[in-house]
């Protein structure tokens, strides 16, 4: 497969009760690359991002996305997760009961199964995890609290990126992963990603503000307007919407316009 | 080409894995109810006068009865002259003296069922009582519970070893006036568990019984009697599961306990009866009385249940806080699927001063499961500074099953403090995807969660219990995604 896109998606059309979200949208990110998606709100950036990790409240009604190669669409949310596809939500749900690391550990297996690695025993797991919190300078304590329950919302997205590094995807979507966060977690978050950059490994920086690409930067920016890319553009792209902010671009998507835009 | 959705009702929806007969010579009575069937019943058991005038005075009162029908649950009309009413294996006419003596084919049922007594006994240290139809065929570990004058035997054994005890204590928890289905146990139950454990003693095992039930259309009527001595304490584990069957088979146990002064006693139920099929046919009518009677001051009754078998489970577990300072605790989880049925909860009855209860109720209903929480709080005027807390959660899967909470409180003394909170909940579909995106999958995740939702619970259970309660409630909600 040398030289295929690890992802392609091509005219992807998606719904939710028949209201059209994403409207023949086309993406290629290849391994060790880092895309930046950004866009005004309701433009259809976390629709992506979920429809990518297979959530089921979308229907797809068209087109295609093909991750190595083959038919990502076609295979459940587990199946994506353990093939390396990871998204790190914009709202971490809380599960009562559920003890952080029990989810991790189960996680962490599931994916050790797959790709047929022994499964980690208690110990060694718990080594793992405590070097890879370190790295997301987290407390102990969050391991053995409920799933992000009482979770401050920089707790939640520091979870986030500590699931993204134990489970190491190849194809790592990232939701809103700024939103909520003080300069300081700002800070520890972006290093958490940037350690994890690697030429096996492709990301999507789904973000509505340049904030977080000033620490980790992006090779490629793509706005997404009305349910599809208008403009997409190197790092500078960031900067130039940070100053004029969506409208100039708003017109290239209207209808009609826009099909000719990116065709 | 959208993704197609693995359903939930899928993932809930798993063959019972004990479904299966055993081919066991029974020697059984003829169908229907009389008092010769009752005076045969005990003649068979060769029992005392004083059983078999307790039985008939129970058949009396019963014939006097007419069925409740005031719980949530809906079933064809019970035949009551349509039950067999006695059955024993023919191998245990006389008696086996040890495991070797037992019916091979007995033995290979409880190891199919996972309950393999000899490495049980040994491996978990527990004693187990096993009931198969009616009669004990194995009881361990009584000479090292004698030792300690610990009394556990089969109720058989009790009546004609220690009759005096049974005497005192039989039907003074719940006495045979006390229901229906307590009046028709009492004038037919065929055997069941029988526990003493003496004055300051503290018992050094968990004690065990597995129920099962096995001749086709026989009723089982079990009967257990527990009682602490003062200052005694004893951890007792009751588990069942039941073959396949296509006719409903009614149950209706009876068990009582008594707890006397600084007494404890810690009753545990995992219930696994055949819940009936996908198609709401079949199933066992899980009918029973249990009490416990915290009779003498600072003593301690703790009901814990798991309830996940059964088409209609009817049951309420319950506390009478006679004794000054004395606790009750009720912690259950219930869970209902396909068709299933349960009306559970329990009565806490506060009658001496600083008595507690506290309630902490788990329902989950899956497929078209109803599930009714019903609970009594009765705090009498004698009960100076009494105090209870409720606690009632109800988690939905899927939306055709059904949740309700009927809370009864009767408040007589204004010291009291009675606390009650109560929520519903649907399993999030946030939750489940949440957890699929990290590679479970969709079956584990979903049995993660109810696990999670039940977690104050299982906190309660014995150890080895509580894993096999969480096996359980996952293998209850498989099948239902994918």
């Amino acid at each position: 497969m040398t030289g295929a896109p690890m992802l392609e998606i091509r005219n992807l059309d998606v719904r939710v009760d028949d209201k059209p979200i994403l409207r023949g949208l086309d993406l290629t990110v290849n391994a060790g690359e880092v895309h930046a998606i950004m866009g005004p709100n309701g433009s259809g950036k976390s629709t992506l991002a979920q429809v990518l990790a297979g959530r089921e409240t979308f229907t797809v009604t068209g087109g295609d996305v093909r991750y190595d190669g083959r038919d990502l669409l076609a295979s459940p949310p587990e199946e994506r997760a353990r093939d390396g596809v990871f998204l790190a939500f914009q709202y971490p749900v809380e599960i009562p009961g559920v003890s952080n690391v029990y989810l991790l550990k189960a996680a962490v297996n599931a994916v050790r199964r797959h790709r047929g690695e022994a499964e980690l025993d208690a110990m060694d797991f718990l080594a793992l995890v405590r070097s890879k919190m370190k790295l997301m300078d987290m407390s102990d304590e969050l391991l053995y609290r409920a799933v992000n329950e009482g979770f401050s919302g920089g707790e939640k997205k520091r979870n986030e990126i500590l699931q993204m590094a134990l489970l190491e995807p190849r194809l790592a979507i990232l939701d809103e992963t700024d939103s909520g966060l003080d300069i300081d977690a700002l800070q520890v978050v972006a290093n958490g990603i940037n350690a994890l950059r690697s030429p096996e490994r492709a990301m999507i920086l789904v973000t509505h503000y340049q904030r977080l690409l000033g620490y980790v930067v992006p090779d490629f920016v793509h706005v997404l307007s009305q349910g599809r890319i208008v403009k997409s553009g190197g790092k500078e792209l960031a900067h130039e919407l940070e100053r004029r902010g969506y409208g100039w671009l708003e017109s290239q998507a209207a209808p009609g316009a826009a099909s000719d835009a990116t065709r | 080409m959208s993704l197609p959705a693995p359903k939930l009702d899928d993932l809930i929806s798993r063959e019972y894995r004990h479904g299966f007969v055993t081919d066991v010579e029974a020697d059984a009575l003829p169908r229907g109810l009389s008092e010769d069937v009752v005076r045969l019943i005990s003649a068979k058991k060769n029992e005392p006068a004083f059983m078999l005038e307790w039985r008939l005075a129970a058949f009396r009162h019963w014939r006097t009865m007419t069925e409740p029908d005031w719980a949530t649950v809906r079933h064809p009309k019970i035949d009551y002259q349509d039950i067999i009413y006695y059955s024993a294996p023919k191998s245990g006419k006389t008696g086996p003296k040890s495991l070797d003596e037992v019916d091979p084919e007995l033995l290979r049922v409880y190891e199919k069922l996972g309950v393999p007594l000899k490495e049980r006994e040994l491996l978990a240290g527990v004693a187990v009582d096993a009931v198969f139809d009616s009669v004990s065929v194995g009881t361990t570990f009584k000479a090292k519970l004698g030792e300690l004058g610990i009394i556990f035997c089969s109720f058989s054994e009790a009546v004609q070893e220690h009759p005096e005890l049974v005497r005192r204590y039989l039907g003074s928890v719940v006495p045979y006036t006390d229901n229906y289905f307590a009046a028709l146990n009492s004038a037919v139950f065929s055997d069941g568990s029988f526990c003493y454990i003496p004055r300051g003693v503290r018992c050094p095992m968990e004690l065990s019984t597995y129920f099962r039930i096995n001749a086709k259309d026989t009723g089982q009527f079990e009967r257990t009697l527990i009682i602490a001595d003062e200052g005694a304490y004893v951890s007792y584990l009751e588990g069942c599961t039941a073959p396949m069957r296509d006719e409903n088979q009614l149950h209706a146990a009876v068990v009582e306990l008594v707890a006397l002064e600084r007494a404890h006693i810690k009753y545990s139920t995992v219930q696994n009866w055949y819940p009936g099929d996908k198609e709401g046919r079949g199933g066992i009518y899980n009918f029973v009385t249990k009490r416990g009677d915290c009779r003498g001051d600072d003593s301690h009754i703790s009901w814990t249940q798991v309830e996940t078998g059964s088409a209609i489970t009817w049951k309420y577990p319950s506390c009478i806080l006679r004794g000054d300072n004395s606790v009750g605790e009720f912690h259950s989880v219930a869970l209902t699927n396909h068709f299933q049925q349960a009306d559970t909860g329990t009565k806490m009855i506060h009658i001496g001063r600083n008595t507690k209860s506290t309630i902490v109720s788990k329902g989950i209903s899956a497929g078209r499961g109803q599930n009714a929480y019903r609970g009594l709080v009765k705090i009498l005027k004698s009960a100076d500074g009494a105090r209870n807390y409720s606690q009632c959660d109800s988690l939905l899967l899927g939306d055709r099953c059904g949740a309700h909470t009927f809370p009864y409180i009767e408040v007589k003394n204004a010291t009291a403090k009675v606390e009650h909170e109560a929520s519903t909940s649907r399993i999030g579909e946030d939750q489940l995807f949440y957890c699929r995106q990290r590679g479970l999958s969709a079956e584990d995740a979903v049995s993660m969660i109810v696990n999670g939702f039940c977690k104050e619970v299982f906190k309660e259970l014995p150890m080895e219990f509580a894993v096999e309660a969480q096996k359980l409630l996952g293998v209850s909600l498989e099948g239902s995604v994918g």
